[in-house]
């Protein structure tokens, strides 16, 4: 049941922005999806598109050759109408095992402290939730996650370290997330999860697509140098459950 | 086999561009200077998706190990062919052993070298387009080496060609960004009357530029951006995105620039000054 009043516009000659209501909500991000996998399915089957979703938007990206907006705004107006009667696309929640040893949660003593809440109780939260994926960017692989509880909420640190190590699992403002690779990073650092949100060496490199749910769970140390050398010779399993659209 | 001797500031292997994954976060990639590269690829009769090399203000040092056909273009960086100048868009014939070298820049910041069917570094996610966190080197050093494929005979249509060099050009053809309606009147007039300069921030992910327009406190959900688009950070200053650039962000996309005006940016360098133009 697409219902909502969607803005196209042009976005330079070889794009197309579609923009919801500007609000953080699933049911926006689930019409988004459903109005994505019909195009993907249906009408832009032509490789030479990319479907970008994002938050309240899905960009449409022609590498070939320049748009004609106003005509493809009609096209488009007309395929909204039509994906109503489509079904939401598959989602998954995924399982991921998160390390909170203080060998990695380098920031957790910082946090729990800030948050008056002790170590283990930071942890009990950020392992109770259950998270939605509504944007990838920033790096390969970078998952934008909502559903942050409010008792977990901290600034980001004033100073951006220089180096954050691959895997670190943080929290900022409303936002938790994994940097799926070594770079530089303001967010608090709490753990680090041991399965690879991105690799370069799979046809399908990232497992996780937007609209998909996420729950971190603890695990030990030992576990977890279990799963990177699982990791290392492309054995390890992931937890997904599939979800009723 | 092609030998680097010296790698040069920053040169790296170039193709259209990695696409099939800008949903999970990975940059397009690609050539810089579209222009320039798809010119010497198109000299050679090269395949549209056949790789090339880029330099960056100061070129390599290389050595062929096999017979074959390259051209030039881009950048001036005073070419040289077994110590004799070579023009650019110039088809060139190439012997074993022969050195090609690069020295003063003359005009444009990017070099671009294409090789008779293209350089074949590895294919990863569909491109051989150079990036970090994707392919094995983010850019060549001394002594690494490239494979490319012996062609001893070849008779190109056409052997050069002229063009009017765009490398002098400054002014960026631009059409209106996402966000490009909130922009009041007075950020309007100084984006588009003013002149501005290329900073030190300059990379194949963006090119920061040294002058601020007033600022703003424009809120917005993150969301995609292209290379070429024109991002405003809430303290004024204007970043344009790149080939490198990450795929959304959460700043206001007030311009994107023509496909052209990309290749014009990818030329220029640190203190080198641009100016916006409504298209």
């Amino acid at each position: 049941m697409s219902a909502f009043e969607i803005s196209i516009r042009p976005f330079g000659v070889h794009a197309i922005l579609i923009e919801w209501p500007s609000q953080v909500e699933e049911v926006i991000l689930d019409d988004i999806l459903r109005f994505t996998r019909y195009l993907n399915e249906a009408s832009l089957k032509d490789e030479n598109w990319e479907v970008v979703p994002a938050y309240n938007s899905v960009t449409l990206i022609q590498r070939e050759y320049p748009i004609d907006f106003n005509e493809f705004e009609i096209k488009l107006k007309k395929w909204y109408g039509e994906a109503k009667e489509m079904a939401t696309h598959k989602k998954y929640l995924w399982r991921l095992p998160v390390c909170y040893d203080s060998e990695f949660a380098i920031d957790l003593p910082e946090v729990a402290s800030y948050l008056n809440l002790s170590e283990s109780e930071v942890i009990q939260l950020h392992t109770s939730h259950i998270y939605t994926l509504y944007c990838i960017g920033f790096l390969p692989g970078f998952m934008y996650l909502g559903g942050l509880p409010k008792d977990l909420e901290i600034p980001r640190r004033p100073q951006p370290r220089g180096r954050v190590l691959k895997g670190a699992v943080g929290l900022a403002g409303k936002q938790t997330g994994i940097y799926p690779q070594q770079s530089p990073g303001g967010w608090n650092i709490i753990g680090n999860c041991s399965v690879p949100m991105f690799d370069p060496k799979k046809e399908e490199p990232c497992f996780i697509s937007v609209g998909d749910k996420v729950q971190f769970y603890s695990i030990e140390k030992a576990e977890y140098d279990l799963h990177k050398i699982e990791g290392e010779v492309g054995i390890y399993k992931l937890e997904k459950i599939e979800l009723d659209a | 086999m092609l030998k680097v001797l010296k790698a040069g500031l920053f040169t790296t292997i170039q193709d259209q561009g990695r696409y099939g994954f800008l949903n999970k976060g990975v940059p397009v990639a690609g050539y810089m200077d579209t222009f320039s590269a798809t010119k010497i690829n198109a000299l050679l009769e090269n395949k549209k998706e056949d790789a090339v090399m880029e330099m960056t203000m100061t070129g390599p040092t290389l050595q062929f190990e096999r017979a074959t056909f390259i051209a030039i273009g881009g950048a001036n960086i005073s070419a040289t062919l077994n110590n004799n100048e070579v023009a650019n868009y110039k088809v060139l014939k190439i012997g074993k052993g022969d050195i090609l070298s690069f020295g003063k820049l003359e005009s444009g910041f990017r070099g671009y070298l294409a090789v008779k069917n293209g350089f074949q570094a590895p294919i990863v996610l569909g491109s051989r387009s150079f990036f970090s966190s994707i392919t094995k080197k983010n850019h060549l050093q001394d002594r690494d080496v490239v494979d490319y494929i012996e062609t001893a005979v070849f008779n190109p249509k056409i052997t050069e060609l002229r063009l009017d060099s765009f490398l002098g050009e400054n002014l960026l053809k631009v059409s209106a960004g996402p966000e490009y309606e909130l922009l009041n009147d007075k950020q309007l007039e100084w984006l588009f009357s003013k002149e501005f300069t290329v900073s030190n921030e300059n990379n194949r992910m963006a090119y920061q530029l040294e002058e601020k327009i007033p600022g703003h406190e424009i809120s917005m959900l993150t969301s995609a951006t292209l290379p070429g688009t024109v991002q405003l950070t809430p303290s004024g200053k204007i970043m344009v995105l790149m080939k490198d650039g990450q795929t959304t962000g959460g700043y206001p996309r007030i311009l994107q620039l023509s496909d052209k005006a990309i290749s014009i940016m990818a030329q220029k360098k640190y203190g080198d000054k641009v100016r916006f133009k409504l298209k």
